[in-house]
């Protein structure tokens, strides 16, 4: 089954020639055809992706089809966001992300599922259903990324695009066992994709080892014209990175005494011990307490959504706004009351200067540490119906992750342990300073290629 | 902390053009006392000596020539393939003045 492997696998057997490319679509196209009614991770699949594939034989992802999370701009394919105000939408245009994957050569092999207008953590508020966790079915796949981070897991893609803005690349990945890097915020451009909160949205790749998601951020960054707030900074090659030894690298392990999560603590601080036998040394150090940062995010985010779905108007394309759901009438309103006469310095100025804090407090820590290290997620991905009548859901699980997040900071998680009883991951999320993914993805790969918690990883070494 | 009223709740969604039931406005109204109870806590941080943050990278002013962009011009059909109610070669948009 070529659907199993991983992109760099399957980029070398086809520049062998061991393959064709009719046999690598044709085998995800029966994969999603098996899978998708039972786990709903696409909502619309590219039947002409080989066809367009063809064309594309020669760039340097020779024609391979990666999954696309429903909130990128796709021209001439639906995109919805998982909302049905944009039920119909049909894009005149490509993201600029997009456009730059079509020129390295990838297809699109369809939409996956999220968290509607990327709103939550599980796929719950979706307006086309929740996405199942193909790890244990009776879980959460996380979000608002959870199609695609469900495509890769379930071997339904060979790769897969997330967007970021509080953990919606990270949290998914780890609750599926997967890898999920979030660049620097600029870094990839955020033209094309369905706005959410402007001043964190991070387009970033979904994978299954860290080394595909070096090769396919490659082929996503890049200073773009259309957003102003790409940076004009050069883009290396981050696959250079892959196979770095990290002897002498400095790693700080925070949010290690955050009451409640004792138990998926005692396993992180175990798995932490491989890097002091890859030559680096790891040590406790405090960070600012995350709990603020969930208060930072709720009002920046919802701020910024209720300007951002202002332009649903049902006029120009879409539905009207009666078609929007809970938990964008609940965000959408929050951030209209936040940001009001007599409460926005109350709470949007005060948010933005506690932002500041924690941006100060990580530049004290990389002064010491080169990377620091924490959980992922508090836990393991949560049961079906978890999101019920929880307002507050999404923040609560996303609290390790909101920091670096609204700090701009590039981060990965990578599975760092198993439930042998229920199947589930923890992930763990490495976060390095701005425009320093490259650190992340060495300290990363480094890890995943010293343990077996990676599922296409141990199955190479198998000889699988 | 001041108690969020259904009265408050339909103020917001006249401002944010969201149509809303009365059942709707009671569960808003309670999950915006839940949501505003979380942050809260950010009253508690001295920020008295610390600038906001709108932006991460520091860009500032990006500008670029004020020249047709022919890459990313739309024919007036593309334009109009997705709206509701076009009506020759323009959008329809609703009445918003003397509606009475």
């Amino acid at each position: 089954m070529l659907a199993k492997k991983t992109l760099t696998q399957v980029l070398d057997l086809l520049e062998k020639k061991e393959i064709t490319l009719e046999e690598l679509h044709k085998d995800l196209h029966a994969a999603v055809a098996e899978k998708n009614e039972t786990l709903n991770v696409y909502l619309t699949v590219n039947t002409a992706s080989a066809e367009e594939a063809a064309q594309r034989s020669e760039a340097a992802l020779r024609g391979i089809p990666i999954a696309v999370k429903d909130n990128y701009c796709t021209k001439g394919i639906r995109t919805t966001a998982s909302s049905t105000v944009l039920d119909t939408f049909v894009p005149p245009y490509d993201s600029t992300v997009i456009a730059n994957l079509k020129k390295a050569g990838a297809s699109i092999l369809g939409k996956t599922n999220l968290d509607a207008w990327a709103h939550g953590s599980s796929t719950e508020t979706s307006q086309y259903g929740r996405t199942l966790n193909p790890r244990n079915t009776n879980h959460l796949p996380g979000g608002s990324s959870g199609g695609s981070a469900a495509a890769v897991a379930a071997d339904m893609a060979i790769a897969a695009l997330g967007t970021e803005t509080a953990g919606s690349i990270r949290q998914p990945a780890a609750w599926c066992g997967i890898v999920g890097l979030k660049p620097t915020y600029g870094r990839c451009s955020r033209y094309g994709v369905v706005a959410m909160a402007s001043s964190t949205d991070s387009p970033g790749p979904m994978t299954k080892t860290v080394e595909d998601a070096a090769l396919l951020l490659n082929h996503m960054a890049g200073h773009d014209k259309y957003d102003g707030t790409t940076a004009d900074v050069s883009v290396p090659d981050f696959t250079q990175a892959i196979g770095k030894s990290i002897k002498g690298l400095k790693i700080g392990y925070v949010y290690h005494s955050i009451e409640g999560l004792e138990e998926s603590n005692a396993h992180l601080a175990k798995e932490l011990e491989v890097f002091k036998k890859l030559g680096a040394t790891v040590e406790k150090v405090e960070a600012m307490d995350p709990h603020y940062a969930i208060s930072v995010y709720t009002v920046v985010q919802r701020g910024e959504v209720s300007s951002n779905l202002g332009r649903y108007d049902g006029i120009r394309y879409g539905n009207d706004r009666s078609f929007f759901g809970a938990e964008a009438k609940r965000r959408i309103m929050l951030g209209t009351y936040t940001l009001s006469k007599g409460y926005s310095d109350q709470y949007y100025n005060t948010a933005q200067k506690v932002r500041s804090l924690y941006i100060q407090d990580y530049n004290k820590l990389f002064e010491t540490y080169d990377v620091l290290i924490s959980l992922t997620s508090p836990g393991y991905a949560k049961k079906i119906g978890a999101t019920e009548g929880e307002a507050m859901f999404g923040e609560l699980e996303d609290m390790l992750l909101e920091p670096s997040s609204i700090s701009g900071l590039p981060g990965i998680s990578v599975p760092c342990y198993r439930d042998p009883e229920t199947n589930l991951f923890l992930g763990m999320n490495i976060v390095a300073p701005m425009w320093k993914e490259e650190t992340v993805i060495q300290v990363a790969d480094a890890y995943e290629k010293a343990t077996n918690w990676n599922t296409w990883r141990a199955a190479e070494k198998a000889g699988e | 902390m001041s108690t969020i009223t259904p009265a408050q709740v339909q103020h917001i969604a006249n401002l944010a053009s969201i149509p809303v039931s009365d059942e709707e406005k009671k569960d808003l109204a309670q999950a915006f006392e839940e949501t505003l109870a979380v942050v809260q806590n950010l009253q508690s941080v001295d920020t008295s000596h610390v600038e906001p943050t709108h932006q991460v990278t520091g860009l500032e002013n990006i500008l670029r020539e004020d020249v047709v962009d022919t890459d990313h011009m739309l024919t007036q059909e593309q334009a109009l393939a997705n709206a509701k109610q076009t009506h020759e070669g323009f959008v329809v948009v609703p009445r918003i003045i003397d509606q009475d």
